[in-house]
């Protein structure tokens, strides 16, 4: 078990490291970043100074480490939009996404998990080619779209939810919805398969012949087997949706650090941009690391594989 | 079983499953308008007429059969901007799917074939793309070397290729220990020759399942960058595009939002369609 620990860390920090490098060059892709910062109204001299200040001037490598070096101690350096610590902003705008991603987690947990199962039970049926067209749109609906269409709906003609902004609980709702459509047919579509292959062993026949009652095999003894694998998935689901919060944000104008980040893209802030799509990263790798190992307490199978 | 050419009875098999039929429909009637849209469309997409400015659909009060599906704020006819608009979705969906199942596929082959350090390497690669928040790195990437189609198709095709590495990964696994295969070894073939000729054409079929999925999701990426103004650039009649643009006026005439929106639905659930008969056809589960 600590093998599997220590292995599975250690590909961890590996990842973490890889897209730490990886968020360095994405910056450098402009070509000169001093001109990018300084704007088209800039004068030659600007950007010269620009280059010294922001030390653009010293040799790519020395540029590495030190901004290496700092990352790696939490400092992300000085937005120059907001005239802040990067680190701060991020910090202030977290909890709007965490927020958002758990709702949208819970919602669509709360969508998936019954109609996963209904399905199972009623495999083949009509009930179960039902729930496969719900997945089938979810997956084809644009979450951007989707979000419009319901702030027309439930904001403007029905009057019951707020259009956009962060105040209260009631602006969660919609962006809460929109981002769980995005996880609704993956999760559903694993609680089906895993349901079915549960209620097909076994276990669930004995249970069956002692006579237990139809929910009592159900619940614990058909989902208990089959949540395993929903567990770990929603845990690398909740990774995905805070990475596409950004569009969901943009949307609904609520102000998490997808939205810092969107803002810092259209402002070319790039040490935010930077910082922003490095701490997403390392929410994913900490989230699957956490599934991974969640996993192999739940299943000691998968421990020495 | 060779590539995508199937046997006669599963295609006959496919025939009478509504999903294929639906989706090779939605599917075919995108590719006929994309292939076919300057000879189709009713009015240039592209020419203004500001005095005939958010004229409603011909179906809707008010509107005229002049402009079947209406006009934009600028007055162009929805209509042939949606037409063209389907030449844009269609052509990143088969580029970037042609892009991203390039990198995966070889990347794939080679994890499941040599196994060993190649695969690690390769399960790392993975691992690390996963990570990698796509929509946010494609925007900053648009917004740092400035937004085209090309550059759409490239960064998404540089993104999307996990799912094809992770399914020519496992089925390549699956396949290279068969008699076939080993047959091929004792004829004396070169390794190139069985990775191209005994394994490919086999993991063929599941990667035409994942390309459908790709596909499906490069439609729907490439619609929310270029609503975000950070992917196809305006004028060009991007369905995202003509969703940011209506905009400012869905409130006033929801219709503006409300028919490119369900057009790229339609698009997207039409290829998903076709990826869900081809995977019922083979049976494989690509459920993760």
């Amino acid at each position: 078990m600590l093998r599997f620990i220590l292995r599975r860390f250690t590909v961890a920090v590996l990842v973490a490291l890889t897209v730490l490098t990886l968020a360095f060059l994405l910056t450098r892709l402009s070509g000169d970043l001093a001109i990018s910062i300084a704007g088209p109204n800039a004068t030659a001299a600007d950007v010269e100074t620009i280059r010294q200040v922001y030390g653009l001037n010293r040799p790519l490598v020395v540029q590495y480490f030190d901004w290496l070096g700092r990352a790696v101690q939490g400092d992300f350096g000085e937005s120059f939009f907001f005239r802040d610590r990067v680190a701060n902003l991020i910090a202030s705008r977290m909890g709007v996404t965490i927020t958002l991603g758990l709702v949208g987690l819970a919602i669509a947990l709360v969508v998936s998990l019954p109609l996963g199962i209904l399905a199972a039970v009623r495999e083949g049926s009509w009930v179960d080619r039902a729930v496969s067209l719900v997945a089938l749109v979810g997956q084809a609906m644009p979450s951007f779209w989707l979000g419009l269409v319901l702030m027309i709906t439930f904001g403007l003609n029905l009057g019951w939810l707020p259009i956009s902004g962060t105040g209260s609980w009631e602006h969660y709702v919609m962006p809460g919805v929109v981002l769980a459509f995005s996880a609704i047919p993956s999760l559903t579509r694993l609680t089906r398969s895993g349901m079915i292959e549960a209620l097909s062993s076994d276990y669930i026949r004995t249970a069956r012949a002692k006579g237990l009652s139809r929910l009592s095999i159900l619940v614990k003894h058909g989902f208990r087997n089959a949540a395993i694998p929903v567990v770990s998935i929603a845990a690398v689901q909740l990774g995905f949706m805070l990475g596409g919060s950004i569009v969901i944000e943009t949307v609904f104008a609520l102000h998490g650090i997808g939205y810092l980040a969107w803002e810092s893209i259209s402002k070319n802030d790039f040490p935010v941009v930077q910082a922003v799509v490095l701490v997403l990263a390392l929410i994913y790798i900490a989230l699957t690391l956490l599934a991974d190992l969640l996993n192999a307490v739940l299943d000691p199978r998968l421990r020495t594989s | 079983m060779s590539g995508a050419a199937l046997p006669a009875g599963r295609g006959a098999a496919l025939l009478r499953n509504p999903g294929f039929v639906v989706g090779a429909a939605i599917v075919g009637l995108a590719a006929v308008l994309a292939l076919f849209a300057p000879w189709i469309v009713p009015y240039d997409p592209f020419a203004i007429d500001l005095e005939r400015r958010l004229v409603p659909p011909s179906f809707m009060e008010g509107g005229s059969t002049r402009n079947l599906l209406g006009t934009d704020q600028l007055g162009r006819d929805y209509l042939s901007r949606l037409i063209y608009g389907a030449r844009i979705s269609m052509l990143i969906g088969v580029l970037t799917v042609i892009t991203s199942g390039i990198i995966g596929t070889t990347l794939g082959v080679l994890g499941g074939f040599y196994g060993g350090r190649v695969d690690d390497a390769v399960m790392f690669a993975i691992t690390t793309r996963l990570s990698i928040p796509a929509v946010l790195v494609a925007l900053a990437v648009a917004a740092l070397r400035g937004s085209s189609l090309m550059l759409v198709v490239l960064v998404l095709g540089l993104l999307l290729w996990d799912r094809f590495a992770v399914v020519a990964r496992s089925t390549t696994m699956q396949i290279r220990n068969l008699d076939y295969v080993a047959a091929a070894w004792c004829a004396g073939v070169s390794r190139w020759w069985v990775l191209t000729r005994e394994v490919l054409p086999n993991i063929a079929t599941h990667l035409a399942v994942v390309a459908t999925l790709e596909m499906a999701l490069a439609i729907l990426l490439e619609a929310a960058l270029s609503f975000l103004g950070l992917g196809v650039p305006a004028p060009l009649p991007s369905w995202g595009l003509m969703i940011s643009e209506a905009k400012d006026y869905m409130f006033f005439t929801p219709w503006v939002i409300v028919i490119p929106g369900l057009a790229l639905f339609v698009l997207v659930l039409g290829v998903n369609l076709l990826g869900d008969a081809l995977r019922d056809m083979m049976g494989t589960d690509l459920s993760r």
